[in-house]
């Protein structure tokens, strides 16, 4: 038999896994991995593993993990773009798993972006 | 556990599980196992999403991408180029019948069909997997339960749905806190909630839907309803037709126990409580609730007279409160956000949303829930589409073989159970059938009543000899061999037996007679006097003609199975009418339009 508090456990734990099924999108946060033909060959899988662990490892409900095509600049990839309520998408140039931590915990639990993985970074200077 | 990038949902309801979505699914994970995308990509087999007529139906998000008719071919674009690549597969996307309109870029609620749906009771249908509660209770499942249980008295509860002015969704309409009350006040030593699911309407399958994809809704309902009016013990009466409705209800009922949600002492409260499953082997009549009860006790299936009303003396001959399955699947959600959120929607009368299933000559042949008040020409044309290959709308029919036909001037009528009783039919459980021009209405009233005369238990006299006497008058009329005086003998027998019989299944038997008397008294005239059909569709009463349209191409000539047909190349053809089997062979196969029935 379950206690209450055990049923609100399954409650919160189902819901980070179904969560994306959710209509309401409001609230949501949207990781986009570029997942092109370019983009595979550039590495963008492993990528995406590393975003939906990471994702999952901090329990963020309100974050889906979802893929794209190709934007036209392949030699930027593995590209990955990352929606905030409210605010301008950022897109991050070539990405790598040991990137993802640091875009994770700065860019979408505080809310400040990784200014020098961005597209602006790169093909300013 | 692990989180999963998409979700691909694939609709496991008895429809699309006819149209192959359990190969559909096996393929699916083949795939995504074969690509290396099975740690990313989730399948998930849901319940019923109400668009039949587009089945299978497969699902994926968080896209919300939306794909119809999928066969087991499409499944390997779908993973090589959506899961892999993240390209839509346009071509298999659904597209609106109305508009051609491809939803490609927006989610289900921007879907006619949907978009003016109001889903309470199937809220969860098509979105959660069925067989996990886990799931469930990630959609606030088992929290009215909890409420109830912890922080409300039973006497809280009831006048909780007495206040939200649920009304029984099985037919009746009869106000569902009032018979929780009536139960309540019962004073016995044992007491029994019990679930009507005995559905039986030609085209209904509302109830199917909810236990097919929401089954723990009505555990929780019917929990709650045990612990209101003092009840330990439920069942649940469920045709034996329904076999995934029933092995998910069983699925469901064993994952609840286990979770210590059903059984002894739950949540520590004291309250106990446990649910059985019977079945019943189909009988129309079971789905009265009072030969229901004698069912469930291993009796024969007969009506027996009320008083006593169950809530008095019904299972076992102890009190029992019957509601039917979409009944209790609006109780949880009533207990979660009150009475006044519940009591918010619908008519002054009827409130809350009401599930109908959309079948006969309709576009979008479904499962369809709104408001209650939201008037027949929106469920009609918005939501299904309108009628298919251009024909001209003649009647739709609600309430099965209890209630009626609406011609095409009541079409405004705002839904409710008052005013389609104000118009001559009834709500019922639900089922709603589309008609047109094709359709003899005097044809129509033969096949409810063909229905009702196989199915009468043959109890009371009534029923039992009123309606064979009935059908064999239809039968004349629809055969060319009316005559003057028939339709009063119709209303006579119909009038007698409404106020004879024994129980809802024969007082309302006559209802289709007698509503299409009163709107479409015209066609049993034509028949009875002309000996036409103004349908074109009693064989008995037409012949096949062949107009000058003919070009004398013989296309014909070489289909007629009966050598009916005879002309030379070139020259127009003739039929002889007493060889002609009526098949409509040629009208099929004629290329001119040349042949009609007249």
């Amino acid at each position: 038999m379950k206690s209450l508090a055990e049923l609100e456990a399954i409650r919160q734990k189902t819901l980070s896994r179904i969560n994306l099924r959710k209509e309401d999108e409001s609230e949501a946060v949207r990781v986009v991995v570029g997942m092109a033909t370019c983009g595979i060959a550039a590495g963008a899988r492993p990528v995406m593993l590393g975003f939906m662990d990471e994702i999952s490892k901090r329990g963020l409900n309100h974050v889906t993990v979802s893929q794209t095509g190709c934007i036209g600049m392949c030699r930027l990839e593995p590209m990955v773009d990352v929606y905030l309520p409210g605010q301008e998408k950022v897109t991050y140039v070539h990405v790598t798993p040991e990137k993802v931590s640091r875009i994770v915990a700065e860019h979408i639990v505080n809310g400040r972006p990784v200014e020098e993985y961005t597209i602006g970074a790169t093909e300013d200077k | 556990m692990d989180i999963y990038r998409a979700h691909v949902l694939c609709c496991g309801g008895t429809g699309c599980t006819s149209s192959g979505s359990s190969q559909i699914i096996e393929r699916f994970e083949e795939k995504i196992k074969e690509a290396g995308l099975e740690k990313e990509v989730k399948v998930i087999r849901t319940g019923c999403f109400g668009l039949c007529e587009a089945g299978p139906v497969v699902i994926v998000y968080p896209e919300g991408t939306f794909y119809s008719r999928i066969k087991v071919e499409d499944v390997d674009e779908i993973v090589t180029e959506h899961l892999l690549k993240g390209r839509k597969v346009q071509h298999l996307v659904y597209s609106d019948h109305a508009t051609h309109e491809q939803n490609a870029n927006k989610g289900l609620a921007d879907i006619n069909f949907y978009k003016h749906q109001h889903r309470l009771a199937l809220r969860n249908c098509g979105v959660i997997d069925p067989e996990n509660i886990d799931e469930y209770l990630a959609f606030d499942g088992y929290k009215a339960l909890e409420k109830a249980l912890t922080t409300m008295t039973r006497e809280e509860v009831i006048d909780e749905i007495l206040k939200s002015g649920l009304r029984g969704r099985g037919g009746g309409g009869f106000p569902t806190g009032l018979k929780w009350k009536f139960t309540y006040n019962s004073q016995a030593d044992q007491k029994y909630v019990a679930c009507n699911a005995d559905e039986g309407d030609p085209g209904a399958f509302m109830d199917r839907s909810i236990l097919e994809g929401d089954p723990h809704a009505v555990i929780e309902a019917m929990a709650i309803a045990g612990y209101a009016i003092g009840a330990s013990e439920g069942y649940v009466y469920v045709r034996a037709e329904y076999p995934i409705a029933v092995k998910r209800l069983q699925i469901a009922i064993d994952q609840a126990k286990e979770y210590g949600l059903l059984g002894e002492n739950i949540f520590g409260t004291g309250f106990n409580f446990n649910m059985f499953i019977r079945l019943g082997a189909g009988a129309f009549v079971c789905g009265e609730e009072t030969a229901l009860m004698r069912s469930i006790e291993g009796k024969r299936g007969e009506p027996t007279p009320r008083p006593p009303f169950p809530a008095v003396k019904g299972l076992f001959a102890k009190p029992t409160m019957l509601n039917n399955v979409e009944t209790y699947a609006n109780v949880p959600q009533i207990i979660l956000n009150g009475a006044d959120w519940f009591a918010s929607m619908g008519t002054e009368k009827s409130k809350g949303t009401k599930v109908f299933a959309l079948g006969g000559k309709i576009n979008n042949t479904g499962l369809v829930e709104v408001e209650m008040g939201t008037p027949l020409r929106s469920i009609i044309y918005d939501i299904g589409g309108g009628i298919p290959n251009g024909k001209k709308f003649k009647a739709v029919q609600t309430g099965g073989p209890s209630g009626g036909c609406l011609p095409v001037e009541l079409l405004d009528t705002p839904v409710d159970y008052d005013n389609l009783i104000a118009a001559g039919s009834m709500m019922g459980s639900g089922g709603m059938i589309v008609m047109d021009e094709d359709n003899c209405m005097v044809d129509i009233a033969r096949f409810f009543l063909d229905f009702t005369v196989d199915e009468s238990c043959g109890k009371c006299a009534p029923c039992r000899i009123g309606t064979r006497r009935m059908l064999e008058i239809l039968e004349r009329i629809v055969e060319g061999k009316g005559e003057e005086g028939d339709i009063e003998k119709l209303e006579n027998l119909a009038n007698t037996i409404k106020a004879t019989a024994l129980c809802g299944l024969g007082q309302t038997a006559p209802n289709p007679v007698l509503s299409t008397l009163k709107f479409f008294r015209h066609e049993y005239e034509a028949h009875i006097r002309d000996k036409k059909c103004p349908a074109h569709h009693c064989q008995k009463l037409l012949q096949y003609v062949i107009t000058d349209k003919c070009r004398g191409c013989t296309a014909c000539a070489r289909i007629c199975p009966a050598g009916a047909i005879s002309g030379n190349v070139k020259e127009m053809h003739h039929i002889d009418t007493a060889k002609c089997l009526k098949c409509g062979a040629c009208i099929e196969k004629c290329r001119f339009g040349a042949i009609i029935k007249v």
